[in-house]
């Protein structure tokens, strides 16, 4: 494990070996990680995968002008190339008209808020225990498993020469399962973690279980306006988009975003916030430029009142980094990724009881953006759609696909939960703890009822 | 090297395993961004390692490392080991391989001029120059441009004697300018949008885009959308450009194919597919001049090697024919399911991850409705799309949305006025039978997809799709308003 390798490699020295080699203003990233996954599919562990890797970027700086390199060649030679790479490249780079700066000292922060030792120390045993406990749960209601449980330990160092010194350790467990049967049947199921301990394989089977074996052959509901409840692991989807839609202050620098600071965007029910040193998350104190992560209160009842900042959107607006720095420099962007949504005052069960007539989302699949300016997105329902009729869940229903302006649907919240879940990202990382929501009116723009046309032999 | 690789199938072999593979591999990478007229990146990046499969008693096991020295080599072998013994608790059919033949070879990617040796200068000339045209167009607010050059050399050593030294070289570029006004944002690229262009091949592939010369017309046309109609909503006559029916190609006909999908082995994330083992050779996937290859031969496509990461040669094969479904991409854990060979696209992203089933080039076979002139006259009223925006696809590949940054409207077999935002929707197998025309030769472009994310942990592979503009009936258009 990372902890390991810190005893042959530690992050400092490699950091303090870096800058010591360049003659210019230089920022040394330390980024080293140890991921195990174990995969299960039909029922089996078919993909059981273990990776170290450790690695060191250098940014030199001159001026305007700056250079780039990385590496996972970690011994003298390999340290000395990579300096050697980011000072040529820093020499005849073009002169950046409006540069920014290396962020200042910070005094120095080490930190291992969100690193829990048995997490750092699972072994593949452990990770197969895990999966067996969602496969049983899935032979005993007769259907097929698959899913993946995955630990992760990881250390991320950033010195420069501005005197900046941060360390951050953190570890982190997953187990997801999809499981399906005759009939269409799909259920899905989480868990999310810097705790393996916390992670309860059994309940995560046995709600994957149960969603598949009420969706069992679902009906054909024609797309429309429909009042929905979006359980957390959709809510948390919409959350990841509208970030990478429109969170950060580039995005709104350059009028991308729907962020438009001062007005009132969404429904006054709505607070949204970042805050990376929260640890119902998956906690993250600092930044790629090291820079402390600070929370950020992006919608407060309804109004949009923050973006998220790196040095350099920082510099510009006139303001400081909040911590959400990429790897610098980049065109993405800063970006929120330690999202929370704030409860309400509705017991999770009783959304379902507030709709007259309408759809029940487990999870939103293969989400993107159609407009970031307006935040629209468009996605698949699945793994548990179900038609809701006089509160109550009547039918499963064939997935849907929905097509919706989302600050607009989010001023169309009628309740939401009073529990919160933290739902971890599917592909960006971009987690969030958030409440289930009932929405008015949300647009279901297709179905996969003709999915079995246009075939045959 | 070879030392190493040795060790490492000696230490599998010595700890019982049945099978056992090595890759080690070296990447180095150089990108540069020039946005708004300022150098905004420029990199390097190098990463190296090695990872170590092993089969015992019919489970996998898999371990990585980026440190290679002989104790870590011998240290990752019995890790892989020992978690492929730890799979063994979750068994159930045991992994058995296809009899692909063990193959000693090398491939280095074909090139004219190698992108590392053109000097920094000559590359920010390049971009530089393409960011001035584009600030000549008033209404322009982020201008961006990039050049990404790669080069992999990898070597693949199994315990059934298979040795294969590889380099492979990729290059890339585009430029892409957004406008704005107070109420919206609408962007143009070139050559395709997500980074623009990318090959297997040399730094003539990025002369031969000619970035400058296109800044003027993409930034025109993006300060001309703001001010475009919205795309009408209804059923319409849709000419699709080569590159989205390139990215049509990848997610409803590549994605599916995939025959670890098919098996349910990407249940757990993206999905799986509708073209079940029993559509093989039997399902009308689309209409009888869509003919599909997976072709890992292709000169420059960015899905072309010469051996896969399992050690098979590269091949090319007949997916769809005639219009009829009637090949997958395959592995040899998974070729045997369906009585075939592995035909070669078990593919890893790098060295800390394990082979999956990837796309190599899936291509569109170009038609005979001529140029793309050609198919606009013959079409009396209908809309002409270009460059992807956005993309959506479901769990089985048949419910699809798909956005693009421009279109036109054509009327009476002339192309009328811009139209912004457009969306389609449909389900794959009608979408295709309802392809009726497909240009020639002479509209075909390999275009290259820089990052299809696949599997868990998730591995954003580099594949290509050959295709040429196509014309598509009745089709959803316009769909949503905002």
């Amino acid at each position: 494990m990372v902890i390991g390798r810190e005893a042959r490699v530690d992050a400092h020295e490699v950091l303090d070996a870096a800058l010591s080699r360049v003659d210019k203003e230089a920022e040394a990233l330390y980024l080293a990680r140890d991921a195990a996954l174990t995969r299960f599919a039909n029922s089996q562990i078919h993909q059981n995968v273990s990776e170290h890797d450790a690695s060191l970027r250098i940014r030199v700086v001159d001026g305007g002008r700056s250079g780039v390199a990385s590496t996972n060649r970690l011994d003298p030679e390999g340290i000395a190339d990579v300096v050697r790479r980011a000072t040529a490249l820093c020499e005849r780079a073009a002169e950046h008209p409006d540069p920014t700066p290396l962020p200042g000292a910070n005094g120095g922060v080490d930190s291992r808020l969100g690193w829990v030792q048995t997490t750092a120390d699972a072994d593949p045993e452990v990770r197969a225990a895990g999966a067996a406990a969602v496969i049983e749960a899935g032979r005993r209601a007769g259907l097929s498993v698959a899913g993946a449980f995955s630990t992760d330990a990881t250390v991320m160092a950033v010195a420069n020469t501005n005197g900046l010194r941060s360390r951050h350790a953190t570890t982190g467990a997953r187990l997801l399962t999809v499981m399906t049967g005759t009939d269409r049947a799909s259920g899905y199921a989480q868990a999310i973690s810097p705790d393996i301990g916390a992670i309860d394989a059994a309940a995560v089977g046995a709600e994957a279980a149960e969603k598949a074996v009420r969706s069992v052959d679902p009906v054909v509901v024609e797309p429309g306006a429909y009042d929905v409840v979006l359980e957390e692991y959709a809510v948390q989807t919409v959350l990841e988009y509208l970030s990478l839609a429109g969170f950060s202050a580039l995005a709104v620098e350059e009028h991308r975003s729907f962020m438009e600071l001062g007005r009132q965007i969404m429904g006054s029910n709505v607070r949204i916030w970042d805050d990376g040193g929260d640890p119902s998350g998956m906690p993250a104190a600092i930044d790629f430029e090291g820079v402390p992560k600070r929370r950020v209160d992006l919608v407060t009842d309804g109004v949009a009142t923050g973006v998220v900042h790196d040095s350099a959107t920082a510099r510009r607006a006139g303001t400081s980094s909040t911590g959400h720095a990429l790897p610098q420099p980049n065109t993405f962007g800063p970006i929120a990724w330690n999202l929370f949504m704030a409860p309400g005052d509705t017991p999770r069960d009783d959304l379902v009881r507030g709709l007259e007539r309408g759809i029940l989302v487990t999870r939103f699949h293969y989400v993107n953006i159609v407009h970031p300016r307006q935040g629209v997105l468009t996605g698949m329902t699945k793994d548990g759609t179900f038609l809701v009729e006089k509160g109550r869940i009547v039918a499963p229903v064939r997935n849907l696909r929905f097509t919706e302006t989302i600050p607009e649907a989010f001023g169309r919240i009628d309740a939401i939960g009073r529990e919160t879940r933290l739902v971890g990202a599917e592909y960006t990382g971009i987690n969030a703890r958030v409440p289930a929501l009932l929405i008015r009116d949300f647009t279901f723009t297709g179905a996969t009822a003709a999915e079995s046309a246009g075939g045959g032999g | 090297m070879n030392e190493l690789i040795d060790l490492a199938l000696d230490a599998a072999t010595r700890a019982g395993v049945s099978y056992a593979d090595v890759r080690v591999s070296e990447r180095l990478t150089e990108a540069l961004t020039v946005k708004n007229g300022a150098l905004q990146a420029a990199s390097t990046n190098l990463s190296s390692g090695f990872g170590v499969r092993v089969l015992v008693d019919g489970s996998w096991g898999f371990a990585a490392s980026a440190l290679l020295d002989p104790g870590e080599v011998e240290r990752v072998a019995r890790e892989a080991v020992a978690i492929a013994r730890a799979s063994g608790l979750g068994r159930g059919r045991p992994v058995t391989l296809d009899d692909s033949p063990p193959v000693v070879g090398t491939y280095r990617t074909p090139l004219t001029e190698d992108p590392f040796s053109v000097p920094l200068d000559e590359k920010l000339r390049i971009l530089f120059e393409a960011d001035a045209a584009m600030a000549r167009v008033k209404g322009i607010s982020v201008r961006e441009g990039s050049i990404e050059c790669a080069r992999e050399r990898k070597t693949f050593a199994s315990s059934d004697g298979a040795r294969v030294e590889q380099e492979i070289v990729e290059a890339g570029a585009g430029i892409e300018a957004t406008a704005t006004n107070a109420t919206d944002a609408q962007v143009r690229s070139y050559p395709n949008s997500a980074g623009g262009q990318h090959v297997t091949g040399g730094f003539e592939a990025v002369r031969a885009m000619d970035l400058p010369a296109h800044g003027e017309r993409v930034a025109t046309e993006a300060v001309q959308l703001l001010d475009a109609p919205d795309c009408p909503s209804g059923e319409m006559t849709l000419i699709i450009d080569s590159s989205q029916v390139a990215l049509q190609v990848h997610e409803s006909c590549g994605h599916p194919i995939e025959l670890d999908r098919v098996l349910g082995m990407e249940a757990s994330f993206a999905g799986t597919s509708f073209l079940t083992l029993d559509k093989l050779d039997t399902l009308q996937y689309g209409s009888e001049i869509v003919n599909i290859d997976a072709d890992a031969t292709a000169p420059g496509g960015l899905g072309t090697f010469g051996y896969d990461d399992e050690g098979v040669p590269a091949q090319n094969v007949p997916i769809v024919s005639a219009g009829r479904f009637v090949g997958y991409l395959t592995s040899r854990e998974t070729a045997p399911v369906i009585g075939r060979r592995s035909m070669g696209s078990a593919r890893a992203s790098g060295w800390n991850v394990i082979p999956l089933i990837r796309m190599t080039n899936v291509n569109l076979r170009p038609g005979d409705a001529g140029s793309l002139d050609d198919l606009i006259a013959d079409t009396d009223d209908g809309l002409l799309i270009s460059t992807n925006k956005s993309w959506s696809i479901d769990d089985r590949r048949l419910n699809f949305q798909f956005g693009t940054q421009v279109g036109w409207r054509i009327r009476h077999g002339k192309l009328a006025e811009m139209v912004r935002n457009p969306t389609y929707t449909g389900i794959t197998p009608q979408f295709w039978g309802s392809c009726d025309a497909i240009c020639g030769p002479q509209e075909w472009t390999l275009w290259g997809v820089p990052n299809c994310g696949k599997g868990e942990p998730m591995q954003t592979h580099r594949v290509g799709h050959g295709a040429s503009p196509a014309r598509f009936r009745k089709v959803r258009v316009g769909v949503g308003r905002w």
